[in-house]
């Protein structure tokens, strides 16, 4: 009986050991310098554009050049 | 790629604070936020001067460099953004900012310090482009939508332009040249004053040629 009872306290303490093992880290691994968030997406990788980086670039180049109202009236 | 910057001519900013409103109206900034801002010089002076600022999404950022959880990440397009979800709102960005851009909007009962907020360059942030979590923690993402930042292009006099640098330089450059100036509006005296002492000339070479 008393053999029965320390098996199944060292399998209590052995579960209660183990359960230790499954925990994950609560905090961010800090990496000086290094960006710590979420991972953002480009922004040609919108819907709109569909990852075409060319057609993006090509969009912004064109609403840069429309800010020079001396090109827009051709002068 | 382009290095996304702001630049504002001063020569044309009417103190209107369309860019203010566009902003806040834009990405819906919260109460007591201001992303951008005009400042006048000399203000009621004959000759005052303004200048709309926020953000400059710096090339080597010191709020980057200062943040303890490293929040702050550059795209490649050159914008300066920040993750709302790691920041602590310590407010050491504010500090280091030379620009006051980092702000920090308070709520609660006893004015708690919020989460920074800053201008994104209408780049959103760290989430799903266009989505309404993207929308609510950083504004609207109109980089995504293939626009530029909606100060820069609501400015009626186009004092504010937003774009990649290299195109913004010549733009001013063009427009120094039609106003029929030269190197008095375009330069380092410009930008960074004009200095007390006149640079000393180089020794003239003395006559005869003794040694």
């Amino acid at each position: 009986m008393r053999g029965r009872l320390i098996v199944v306290a060292a399998a209590a303490i052995a579960a209660v050991g183990l359960a230790g093992c499954g925990e994950k880290d609560q905090v961010v691994v800090y990496k000086q310098g290094k960006y710590q968030g979420k991972a953002d997406t480009k922004p040609w990788d919108s819907p709109e554009f569909g990852g075409d980086k060319a057609k993006w670039e090509e969009r912004i180049k064109a609403r840069n050049l429309s800010q020079n109202e001396y090109r827009r009236m051709g002068g | 790629m382009a290095r996304m910057k702001f630049l504002c001519d001063a020569e044309r900013c009417i103190e209107c604070n369309g860019c203010v409103t566009a902003c806040k109206n834009t990405n819906e900034v919260p109460w007591g936020v201001n992303r951008r801002r005009v400042v006048t010089l000399n203000d009621g002076v004959p000759g005052e001067k303004s200048i709309s600022v926020a953000c400059m999404h710096c090339s080597d950022a010191p709020c980057m460099a200062v943040c303890p959880v490293d929040c702050f990440y550059r795209t490649e397009e050159g914008v300066v953004l920040h993750d709302k979800d790691l920041c602590i709102g310590c407010g050491y960005c504010f500090y280091a900012c030379p620009f006051g851009a980092p702000q920090f909007p308070q709520s609660g009962a006893f004015g708690l310090r919020g989460k920074m907020d800053k201008c994104t360059f209408c780049a959103g942030g760290p989430e799903k482009d266009g989505s309404e979590e993207e929308f609510r923690k950083y504004g609207k993402n109109r980089l995504a939508e293939g626009k530029l930042p909606a100060c820069a292009e609501m400015c009626s006099t186009k004092a504010l332009l937003g774009g990649d640098a290299d195109v913004l330089a010549d733009i001013y450059r063009d427009r120094v040249l039609k106003r029929g100036k030269g190197s008095e509006i375009w330069g380092w005296a410009t930008a960074y004053g004009k200095p007390d002492q006149k640079p000393q000339q180089p020794a003239a070479p003395q006559a005869g040629g003794q040694s």
